[in-house]
């Protein structure tokens, strides 16, 4: 855990102080609307179909137990009672009233938690791996650098009014957790010869109408340079990006335009200049923030204590255990990942009571710790393993332990058409009527390994391109029309899916992907072959032929 | 449209020039870009100060040769939307050390008064009374600042090694 200290409280209570004057400001005809749009997407404030929306960070995905049961707190307080947990590590509440905004924030910022730079053309909310610093085999904790970041990026006086949002994900783990191949910038902490900690930089990844997979610009900047490069990219980008048309702003369509050749030669010309200034960080500034980052103290435990033997011969303890829990760094304990996917309900939403019978869990059995992550589920980090069957229970009675974490009823989906001004068709009910017909847990463990994502609408909030199955929500002729993507991935193999053909109507949307996982199931080479896998060997045609043979 | 100089309201010696408009004799001036490009040896050499209103979208490096010789230079925001006056500010003071008035002009808001101390500019043409008469109350609003730039405000980062190195001092 990272812990504020006077200087960062002090900085967010002066945003509250700025956002409460805006606030008075706007709501006495001072401010335009339009004047003020920008002020409140800065702090994370969009204007919804039905209400305002505010959008909360959860930087790296690290949230506290005093924290959840502050995010629970305006849920209760001013919101309808839920939140619901985005792709990029915030959580939304979709019915706040503005004139209540800067006092939810302020309650928000006595725990440590802001709202800057959620939303607007700014450095958005820096994310990671869920895992971070318990993951086996990773190189270092990456939230060191992810915080780092944050607080360079908070606030910037020269880049706070960008041609478009701009967005960092950094991962420390070969398997990447934190999609960076999808970010404006994509960061992966590696070591070089001499063991140096450094990074290899990859920049224009991004989703949205004009989809791409991000390139490597660098292979390895040093960890004192990481400020500087990223400044001189967003300098580049700051002065070069197109302002003339929002679809063509964000940094990924200029580096396509350039070239990745000509844009790294820019980016190393302006790095030149500012690579040995006061952004050159030295190790004793690492240092302080390292400190400031709490590690539990682990107990020596067994590998397989008489808990978890006795538990194993409970099916459906099994059937949780197999797919929530995950290997820990240190021996006797494990990551556990809550599903926030129950069958039939919205994807990502958590309602204030379990935000804070969480909270209490996690005190007992995870010292005091929770995380976020894309997948929209969160995760307990620090479990002893003996502590498993009891959490286990727990987590039943509040409805958090569906065992389908990484199954096909594990779907991403933004809100949609159902909450969404920018949405043109709903996302929510086609996730909701998805885990309906994959019920059955022997069958989805069947199907093994496959992610969903269903957007609303081309922005591609719920990351539809890379989704193993994704499913984009457009409107024609007046009505929802939904296209079907197979074969993206959003891991370090990172890829975009390929169309299987015609858009279809909302009705026939679950019996098509039903279709899809039959014909999975029909070619696979042997139980082991992931969807994936199988798409990867055969192709779209076999499943376009299924799709369409009868249609 | 109010000026704020040296932190107050204050009234402004400069005239706009159009591409076209007649030389006048004497007396302070802003000329756009191109004119002054085009005139500079003509422009410098007249009494009163010269000043030049610099569009965020030509390359700054252009004025380099002319920096010693003029008074202002008048960095635009078309739109508050549009920030790439910021990214010239910083890069006249801090990489080609420009020392003289360094103006924010076009859509110019409260909200943006710290950003644009923070880069370098030291004087606004400020669209909103309202908001120019709230100048100095705005531009103290934050005392806490994450980034280095050429302002010279401490960041936060070093206040932090200052404090450790204190707090090390008794120990």
């Amino acid at each position: 855990m990272y812990a504020y200290d006077e200087i960062d409280r002090t900085l967010v209570n002066e945003r509250v102080s700025e956002f409460r004057d805006q606030v008075k400001r706007r709501l006495s005809g001072e401010l335009t609307e339009d004047e003020f749009k920008i002020l409140r997407l800065q702090n994370g404030v969009y204007l919804q179909l039905h209400a305002y929306m505010f959008r909360v960070a959860i930087p790296y995905g690290t949230l506290a137990t005093n924290q959840l049961r502050a995010l629970a707190h305006v849920a209760r307080k001013y919101d309808r009672g839920y939140g619901h947990f985005t792709t990029r590590q915030n959580i939304q509440f979709n019915w706040i009233k503005l004139a209540e905004l800067p006092d939810a924030l302020e309650d928000l910022a006595k725990v440590g938690i802001h709202a800057m730079q959620t939303s607007g053309n700014n450095m958005r909310n820096v994310t990671s791996d869920q895992w971070a610093g318990v993951a086996p085999g990773e190189i270092e904790d990456p939230r060191i650098w992810s915080e780092l970041i944050r607080q360079h990026t908070t606030l910037h006086p020269e880049f706070s009014f960008l041609p478009r949002k701009f967005k960092i994900a950094i991962t420390a783990s070969d398997h990447d957790r934190a999609a960076i191949k999808i970010h404006d910038i994509g960061l992966r902490l590696i070591k070089n010869e001499k063991g140096e900690t450094g990074f290899e930089v990859l920049v224009g990844g991004g989703l949205g109408r004009t989809p791409f997979i991000a390139k490597t610009i660098k292979h390895f900047v040093h960890g004192r340079d990481i400020l500087s490069y990223i400044e001189a990219i967003l300098r580049v980008y700051n002065q070069y990006g197109r302002r003339d048309n929002i679809y063509k702003a964000r940094i990924k369509i200029l580096v396509h335009e350039l070239g990745i050749e000509k844009f790294s030669r820019e980016v190393e010309e302006e790095w030149q200049h500012i690579r040995n200034s006061s952004l050159q960080i030295d190790d004793e500034v690492i240092e302080d923030i390292r400190s400031r980052f709490t590690y539990p103290a682990y107990e020596k435990l067994p590998h397989m204590p008489d808990e978890l033997r006795q538990a194993a011969a409970d099916p459906d303890f099994e059937a949780w255990r197999k797919n929530s829990v995950a290997p820990h760094k240190v021996q006797g304990y494990s990551i556990v990942t809550i599903s926030l996917k129950p069958i039939g309900a919205p994807p990502g939403d958590a309602t204030a009571e379990q935000m804070d019978a969480l909270a209490d869990l996690a005190d007992k059995y995870s010292f005091g710790e929770i995380r976020v992550g894309h997948e929209q589920n969160l995760a307990l980090p620090h479990v002893a393993k003996r502590d498993l069957p009891a959490l286990w229970k727990a987590l039943d009675k509040l409805g958090l332990a569906t065992p389908n974490v990484n199954l096909i009823t594990d779907i991403i989906a933004c809100p949609g058409l159902d909450y969404c001004s920018l949405a043109n068709a709903r996302s929510i009910p086609i996730a909701q009527e998805l885990t309906r017909r994959f019920a059955n847990h022997e069958l989805a463990n069947l199907i093994g390994r496959l992610h969903i994502n269903i957007s609303g609408c081309i922005n591609a909030c719920g990351h539809h391109h890379v989704g193993h199955i994704g499913i984009l929500g457009v409107e024609k002729n007046g009505e929802e029309v939904y296209q079907i993507t197979i074969g993206g991935r959003a891991d370090e193999n990172a890829a975009l899916g390929t169309l299987i053909g015609p858009g279809v109507k909302f009705d026939e949307v679950a019996d098509v992907i039903e279709d899809v996982v039959e014909a999975y199931l029909a070619l696979r080479e042997r139980p082991e072959e992931l969807f994936m896998d199988t798409v990867k060997r055969l192709g779209v045609e076999p499943f376009k032929e299924r799709v369409y043979a009868t249609r | 449209m109010p000026l704020v100089n040296g932190g107050k309201i204050a009234d402004d010696s400069f005239v706009k020039l159009a591409v076209d408009t007649p030389l006048p004799e004497g007396g302070d001036i802003l000329v756009p870009a191109e004119r002054f490009l085009g005139e500079a040896d003509a422009l410098v050499k007249r009494a009163g100060k010269l000043g030049v209103i610099w569009p965020n979208s030509r390359d700054i490096a252009e004025l380099v040769p002319y920096l010693g010789k003029i008074a202002v230079v008048a960095l635009v925001f078309p739109t508050f939307r549009d920030g790439r006056a910021y990214s010239q500010a910083r890069l006249l003071r801090e990489r080609y050390n420009y020392r003289g008035e360094l103006r924010a002009t076009g859509q110019v808001l409260r909200d943006q008064f710290v950003f644009m101390l923070r880069a370098g500019f030291d004087s606004f043409d400020v669209k909103k009374q309202a908001d120019a008469e709230a100048f100095m109350h705005t531009a103290k609003r934050y005392s806490v600042f994450y980034q280095p730039t050429g302002d010279g405000r401490i960041t936060a980062l070093h206040r932090r090694m200052q404090l450790r190195h204190s707090e090390g001092v008794g120990t």
